[in-house]
């Protein structure tokens, strides 16, 4: 028991260690590809050490829901991520499944969302009711992919879902359906665009205007963790590895970071070379996710 | 009198919603003595009456054994409730409202009535135990057609669309105490018919049964909650957000119907039982949503959100109660609300699993319509609440609004410490309720593959899943306070300065974002639903001068419009017509009487 521990804390600890890194990835290569040099994909680590060590200006309007939102998002970030098998599949059972995963993200989302409208700017309010009227278009499409996954695994359970599987036609069309479901999650173009701070367009960043220092750290933190774990459950739908082992943790480890390294490449050439949608024509582009859906479906339903 | 005997019933059903019916009241109890401070003191004798009547008529219906009892109970819980709402009757919304509930419950109770006399041909009395019997004996046809009718009646009194009118105008207009027990409670009585006359009486034996109320109930939530999104109005917001968790619930009913047709017993009785857990939680966040609500209203006078805000810091422990119960209804962990729903999508996932095929896609498209509602409700609450209580007050009443007295924070922290109670002891729950819904399927669940100990929740159809919320609760309020200690530890003293306002002037509430505008993406998106239209009014003093700008915004009530006032003007048309016949000359009256003579004399001859 107490090896296993050990490791899982270990996987813990790399993938989080790891989550910012991404986000640096995607950034550098967004810039190389759009011929600049870009900033150096440890970026995100000045960052937050930076914003970590500054002082907080709180707005005179907030209450204690605008203090504790961070504190909420993280807890539901962190828990999610320890769901997610890197070199091991994490033994916890009771900490739920793929569905429970749904509700516990929706847990920090809900925080978010009040802690935006408590500054009483408009800014806020507008973030956090696009972000809201997203998430719930992409929820029937996720609601799909979880079903075609659990009809091809006979589980909703992550640690069924975390191992080897063949890859049928079903888990090829659930992934394409999870990755705009990602886009839409994660606040990617061309659903929103973490680089622009216009009225127009913002939405997760309209929801953190207010928030500085330590918050605003923790609230990006959350972003990238929340970030990795969309990444690895793509991956592992369409490149899945076998039940990772303990003596071989550098291996899978490198599988794990190379899994996540091509969905993070798919990312960065999607945002530079789509442009940001209406907000009302994300609601086309989840509605094809939910087509997809229903295919992964049909193709999980009848074995293929 | 044979036909009356044996009068009551204490099976294990009955005595669940006995205890949903308790749990409710009570607090509700203790909150009406706050609530009705201020009330001439004949009123409240009048209200604590009709309370009394209201409780126990309910506890009736869900105990009698006997079918004209129950719509004796019925009738009687349909009257006091239509009392009630009219209880402010210096309204005149309250009279509007009154009328359109007891005209649509009327509705209801005739089509409950048909059932029952079909029922009675076959089994010659009004016994449930001769109605079981006469159950099996009817033909097909005559079975469908009491399900139909016990499906309209029911549906009627639980507000499944598109019989779902009177609610929006019925449980808000209510006083506050009696909002929280009509949706809370009462509408859950329609529920509880259903199953003891579809499912314990009559069998659900045929698969288009539980398919219809799962398309239904699917209906009823996405409309339910859509409207509800559009609302603001708080009363009605949470009474159009019970339509959408009565939908819920029947999915579980429903669902379980269905499996049950299909020879899946357990999974019937795992449908069923979440069904009957997301039951005793909605009637217990919806209670404290209510009362939450009714704070607000005796507080600021005004149940308008668009003139409410800011109300945190004035209401602090109201405040904290409706997140709760809005946390609840958004079905966030580990609050009884998330597990609830966790179950009876995992029904939907197991049911999938086992069926494959189509009836597989059909399960798939009803839990993609549910996951949908379920994300839209939580975005409904984050209005809700963060438009009432957050920010900046919009209006004078808001600012002067004081905390309400503390009986009325006893009744709501009660059900606030329900709320968390029943997340956390869902093992237990599941336990009991798994009782509940095998002896309302008679299906014998000893080697039933669920491990329901204390703790964990595993429905190990599907393998290795499994939830334990006390475990989860846990984990989250430990990495919460990591967290919290991450944002607080030796952190420099946060200053407090003003809302960024782009550096033009400083914001105050006009700037704040309306409850229409949360709601205008919605409104959009859906607009092939909810047909929004637009006034808007240039007052000008000349053409080139305009003084003010008049804008309103509406939603196309559609089941009103095409369905409901086309039916009452058919009505009112025909009640005219037979007007005519009544011109009140008695020679005329004489003359119908003697040609129903000669008419009845002819049919007596000729047969």
């Amino acid at each position: 028991m107490k090896p296993s521990v050990l490791l899982m804390t270990g996987q813990w600890i790399f993938f989080l260690a790891a989550a910012p890194f991404v986000s640096g990835l995607i950034a550098w290569m967004k810039n190389r590809l759009r011929m600049r040099r870009g900033q150096s994909v440890f970026q995100p680590y000045h960052n937050l050490a930076k914003l970590f060590s500054k002082r907080e200006v709180f707005s005179e309007t907030t209450s204690w829901i605008f203090c504790f939102a961070p504190a909420a998002v993280m807890a539901s970030a962190l828990s999610v991520s320890l769901l997610v098998p890197v070199f091991m599949a994490p033994e916890l059972p009771g900490l739920g499944d793929f569905l429970a995963l749904i509700f516990i993200f929706a847990l920090g989302r809900f925080f978010l969302a009040l802690a935006a409208l408590d500054s009483g700017s408009a800014f806020g309010g507008m973030g956090s009711s696009r972000e809201m009227f997203i998430s719930s278009l992409a929820e029937p499409a996720l609601c799909l992919v979880v079903f075609s996954v659990a009809v091809s695994f006979s589980s909703t359970s992550l640690a069924a879902f975390s191992g080897l599987h063949p890859v049928g036609v079903s888990s090829v069309v659930a992934s394409a359906a999870l990755f705009l479901v990602m886009l839409a999650e994660t606040s990617r173009v061309p659903v929103d665009n973490q680089e622009t701070h216009l009225e127009l367009t913002m939405v997760h960043e309209a929801m953190v205007l207010e928030y500085s220092g330590r918050s605003l750290a923790v609230l990006e933190m959350s972003s990238h963790i929340k970030q990795m774990v969309w990444f690895f459950l793509i991956a592992q739908l369409i490149f899945p590895i076998g039940a990772p082992f303990a003596d071989g943790f550098l291996m899978w480890s490198a599988w794990f970071v190379a899994r996540v390294l091509v969905i993070a490449a798919a990312v960065a050439i999607l945002e530079v070379s789509v442009a940001k949608m209406r907000l009302f024509r994300v609601g086309d582009l989840l509605g094809f996710a939910f087509v997809l859906g229903v295919i992964a479906l049909v193709c999980a339903l009848k074995g293929v | 009198m044979g036909f009356l005997h044996p009068l009551f019933l204490l099976d294990p059903l009955s005595l669940f919603f006995l205890f949903v019916i308790a749990v409710i009241s009570l607090p509700v109890c203790v909150y009406s003595l706050g609530y009705l401070q201020g009330t001439p003191s004949r009123k409240t004798l009048l209200f604590w009456a009709l309370l009394a009547a209201f409780i126990a008529s309910m506890a009736f219906v869900v105990t009698v054994s006997n079918a004209f009892f129950f719509l004796v109970a019925w009738e009687i819980m349909s009257l006091v409730s239509f009392f009630l709402v009219v209880f402010d009757s210096e309204h005149e919304k309250s009279v509007k409202a009154g009328i359109i509930y007891a005209v649509m419950t009327h509705i209801g109770t005739a089509f409950l009535v048909a059932a029952f006399l079909i029922f009675y041909r076959y089994a010659g009395s009004f016994d449930f135990q001769d109605f079981r019997q006469a159950g099996l004996l009817m033909p097909s046809s005559d079975r469908n057609a009491v399900f139909l009718l016990l499906l309209a009646g029911f549906g009627t009194k639980a507000g499944i669309v598109p019989l779902h009118v009177w609610l929006p105008y019925a449980h808000p207009q209510a006083p506050s105490p009696i909002s929280s027990l009509m949706s809370g409670v009462m509408i859950k009585t329609a529920v509880y018919g259903l199953i003891r006359f579809v499912i314990f009486i009559l069998g659900a034996q045929v698969s288009w049964w539980g398919g219809l109320v799962v398309v239904l109930a699917g209906i009823s939530c996405l409309v339910g909650v859509l409207y509800a999104l559009m609302e603001h109005d708080i009363k009605r917001l949470l009474a159009f957000c019970s339509v959408e968790n009565i939908g819920i619930i029947l999915m579980g009913v429903g669902l379980s119907m269905f499996f049950f047709s299909l020879q899946m017993p357990f999974l019937a009785v795992f449908a069923l039982l979440a069904g009957l857990y997301h039951l005793v939680n909605h009637a217990i966040f919806k209670g404290l949503l209510f009362m939450a609500a009714g704070s607000v209203y005796k507080a600021t006078g005004t149940r308008d959100m668009e003139k409410l805000g800011g109300l945190i810091k004035k209401m602090p422990q109201t405040a904290a109660y409706f997140l709760v119960g809005a946390m609840a209804i958004s079905a966030l962990p580990p609050l009884c609300g998330f597990v609830s729903e966790w179950l009876t999508l995992q029904a939907f996932v197991m049911g999938s699993i086992q069926l494959r095929g189509g009836a597989g896609l059909f399960l798939g498209i009803c839990a993609a319509a549910f996951a949908l509602a379920g994300s839209l409700a939580a975005a409904c609450f984050v209005k809700a609440f963060g438009v009432t209580f957050l920010a900046l007050p919009r209006s004078r009443h808001a600012e002067c609004a004081g905390e309400v007295p503390l009986s009325m924070r006893m009744g709501m922290g009660f059900l606030a410490f329900l709320t968390v109670a029943f997340g956390l002891a869902s093992g237990f729950i599941v336990k009991v309720l798994s009782g509940v819904s095998s002896q309302a399927l008679r299906v014998d669940i000893s080697g039933m593959r669920f491990s329901l100990n204390a703790v964990t929740l595993a429905p190990s159809l599907a393998r290795g899943v499994s939830l334990s919320v006390p475990f989860l609760a846990g984990t989250l309020s430990v990495l919460g306070l990591g967290a919290w200690a991450l944002l607080r530890l030796k952190a420099k003293r946060p200053v407090r300065y003003r809302t960024w306002d782009c550096g033009y002037y400083k914001l105050d509430s006009r700037n704040e974002y309306t409850a229409k505008a949360f709601s205008k993406p919605f409104r959009v998106a859906f607009s092939f639903f909810l047909r929004p239209y637009r006034r808007t009014q240039k007052i000008r003093e000349s053409f080139y001068h305009v003084t003010s700008f008049a804008y309103e915004t509406q939603t196309t009530p559609v089941f009103n419009k095409y369905f409901y006032q086309p039916l009452l003007g058919l009505v009112l048309r025909s009640a005219k017509f037979m007007r005519r016949m009544q011109p009140g000359s008695i020679h005329l009256y004489l003359g119908y009487i003697f040609v129903t003579v000669l008419v009845l004399i002819l049919f007596l001859k000729a047969f």
